[in-house]
């Protein structure tokens, strides 16, 4: 181990931990590793052969939802008693995705974790698209979307209101709120890059594009101090709402009656689960982009390391989480919800409940021990699938086997999903595959002006110092 | 307002933070006041060496965030109890504590924006021309790696001789007069 230390670059002889940048950048070689990936004028063919693919799935989603407002929720498999099907599923999933990158953005940054630097820009953007794909389900779920205005406090001439009381209008709030704060702070964290993309665009339709995205930014020291103060209060106020917007979501449940769903631990196992999968989702994203734009130098092993131990501490949350659902289950006494846990773990749909068990506890919380596995690129890359698809099944098992068989046998029904339901979730796949694909051609994807801040020359060295030449 | 002529400032360069504080920090010292600094990344001590300490952005925030809170509760205590009373379960039509979520996400709501937008309003942006972009090293310097120390020409100690003079006394990579 410390031949080892001795003789990686990579790591820091200081801490023994992998350096958040490699050695031997300066600022104007950070700039242009990050400004050419989008300023080239020649887009590689990978990319079109990626955006092809995801754009084809992309239409798969047009199609199923075009069909949708043709004929309704019908052509959905969701039916009596299970009426919460795969979009509620694939909205919670996807929202909980988007949570890592306000995390990482937001409460990374009031707990000033420099090496969140590298890796901000391209969460948040995640969280946006991800917010995308989720705010459509329920808007489609409505069976009616031409009427989903009526969710808004507006006047209308019926003279009907919402009701404040429902967890489900809570959501309209929560969710919309966190649109819009997460598209805000992600355009004000890319203002001062839209400034150095300008500046450094050699076409004119370019120069011309990023200077009005820009606003004008140039740098002044009393602009820095106003933008580093906003930075900071933004920050501030997404940590407690990206807190309440899953809160909310699992409200929606945990308000209800029913077994399975009525218990107080939903609130913080959602947001743990949210973190966790979204932590995930970055690891998806992070690992091709960094070896396919080679910017292994400032995306370094130490960001995948500790995205591998924040899922770790995640996943022992939602671990306390599911052990605590079970232990309720025998604790309450209650036959309903004995039964319930019963019928989740052994019951017709018994199979969901261990693919649950195998791929967000079993694999993850025995390998991430590892800080050898933790640094290896593709079983990261496999993991993080493998735990996405876990957190899937998680919503999967508390929205259907919550549902198909409550309290009354004579009610009692099963769930299957149509080839519409598969449609629009792969088709939303495609979505989010192809706007991030968008966002790394035609956006700055690491914050420039942030790294700045970690170089060495960003040290500022007392006068004798600098004269030394030091 | 007519377009002014003459000259905005004199623009010196510097190649590093720490040459820039000690210059910012001098001309202060010396009087300076009308000036200020341009880097690529936030320096906190460069806005200190010019004197800039306090800003009202999160006073701007906090208004903000209280109208939110103010408007969304008041929102929904007149629709709940007046506009459209709804029975429900025999539950108060005033029922507070269920009002709280949706307000809690407006002060939110209306907090962060403020932060944003009040942020780029006493900033004065979006102001996409700027006599400093006239300046033939300040694009792609300002934004990249380069650390300016910009002496308007609106304070009264400002000579163009005197000035620059006084700026290469720092020994800058250069200086340069910005006009209008």
């Amino acid at each position: 181990m410390a031949v080892e230390l001795k003789d990686n670059p990579k790591l820091d002889p200081a801490t023994g931990e992998y350096r958040v940048i490699a050695p031997g950048q300066s600022f104007r070689s950070v700039t242009e590793k990050i400004t050419r990936i989008v300023l080239t004028p020649t887009t590689p063919l990978g990319w079109f052969a990626l955006f092809g693919v995801a754009g084809a799935v992309a239409t798969a989603l047009l199609v199923a939802v075009t069909w949708l407002f043709l004929v309704g929720v019908g052509i959905w498999g969701i039916t009596q008693p299970v009426a919460w099907g795969f979009a509620i599923i694939n909205f919670v999933w996807w929202i909980g995705i988007g949570h890592a990158g306000t995390l990482i953005s937001a409460i990374l940054l009031l707990f000033k974790q420099g090496w969140r630097n590298s890796i901000n820009r391209f969460a948040e953007a995640m969280t946006i698209f991800a917010v995308v794909c989720a705010g459509m389900f329920p808007l489609i779920h409505v069976g009616r979307p031409w009427l989903a205005y009526w969710m808004l406090p507006v006047p209308l001439t019926m003279n009907v209101w919402p009701q404040f009381r429902s967890p489900l209008l809570w959501d309209v709030f929560a969710v919309s709120t966190y649109a819009i704060i997460s598209v805000v702070f992600w355009y004000i964290g890319m203002v001062p890059d839209f400034g150095t993309m300008r500046d450094r665009a050699e076409s004119k339709l370019a120069k011309y594009a990023y200077g009005l995205c820009s606003l004008g930014w140039r740098g002044s020291a009393r602009h820095w101090a106003r933008y580093e103060t906003s930075s900071l209060l933004l920050a501030g106020l997404a940590t407690p709402l990206v807190l309440s917007v899953h809160t909310v979501i699992s409200f929606d449940f945990a308000v209800a009656v029913l077994p399975g769903w009525h218990t107080t631990i939903f609130p913080p196992y959602f947001v743990a689960g949210a973190i966790y999968s979204g932590f995930a989702m970055v690891l998806t994203l992070a690992i091709p982009l960094r070896k396919f734009y080679h910017l292994e130098s400032l995306v370094t092993e130490r960001h995948i390391d500790n995205m591998g131990k924040v899922m770790l501490a995640t996943g022992f949350i939602v671990a306390y989480g599911y052990a605590m659902e079970v232990f309720m289950a025998w604790y309450s006494a209650s036959h309903w919800e004995a039964f319930m846990m019963w019928n989740r773990m052994f019951g017709p749909m018994g199979w969901a409940y261990w693919v649950l068990v195998t791929c967000n506890l079993a694999i993850p919380l025995t390998t991430l021990w590892s800080r050898k596995l933790r640094t290896n690129m593709a079983f990261m890359f496999l993991l993080s699938i493998v735990v996405n698809t876990g957190m899937w099944f998680e919503r999967f098992v508390i929205i259907v086997t919550s549902l198909y068989r409550d309290f009354l046998p004579s009610s009692w029904g099963t769930y299957r999903a149509t080839k519409w339901d598969y449609m629009t979730y792969v088709g939303t796949l495609g979505l989010f595959t192809a706007l991030f694909l968008l966002f790394v051609r035609f956006l700055p994807m690491i914050p420039m002006s942030e790294i700045r801040t970690m170089l060495p020359g960003a040290k500022i060295t007392p006068k004798k110092a600098a004269e030394a030449g030091d | 307002m007519a377009p002014r002529e003459g000259t905005y400032g004199l623009l010196a360069e510097f190649d590093t933070p720490g040459d820039l504080i000690r210059a910012a920090q001098q001309a202060r010292l010396d009087g300076w006041r009308r000036m200020d600094c341009y880097t690529p990344y936030p320096v906190e001590e460069v806005a200190e060496a010019i004197g800039f300490h306090r800003n009202k952005v999160p006073l701007v925030t906090l208004i903000g965030g209280l109208m939110g809170l103010a408007a969304m509760f008041l929102l929904e205590v007149w629709i709940s109890v007046w506009a459209y009373p709804l029975n429900i379960g025999g539950r108060p039509t005033y029922s507070w504590p269920a009002f709280i979520v949706p307000a809690y996400e407006w002060t939110i709501l209306f907090a962060g924006l403020s932060a944003a937008f009040g942020m780029l309003a006493l900033n004065g942006l979006p102001a996409l021309y700027h006599p400093l972009f006239n300046a033939p090293n300040f694009c792609d310097g300002a934004t990249t790696d380069k650390f300016f120390l910009c002496l308007e020409a609106l304070d009264p100690k400002f000579d163009l001789v005197e000035a620059k003079k006084y700026l290469q006394s720092f020994q800058p990579v250069s200086v340069v007069e910005v006009e209008y």
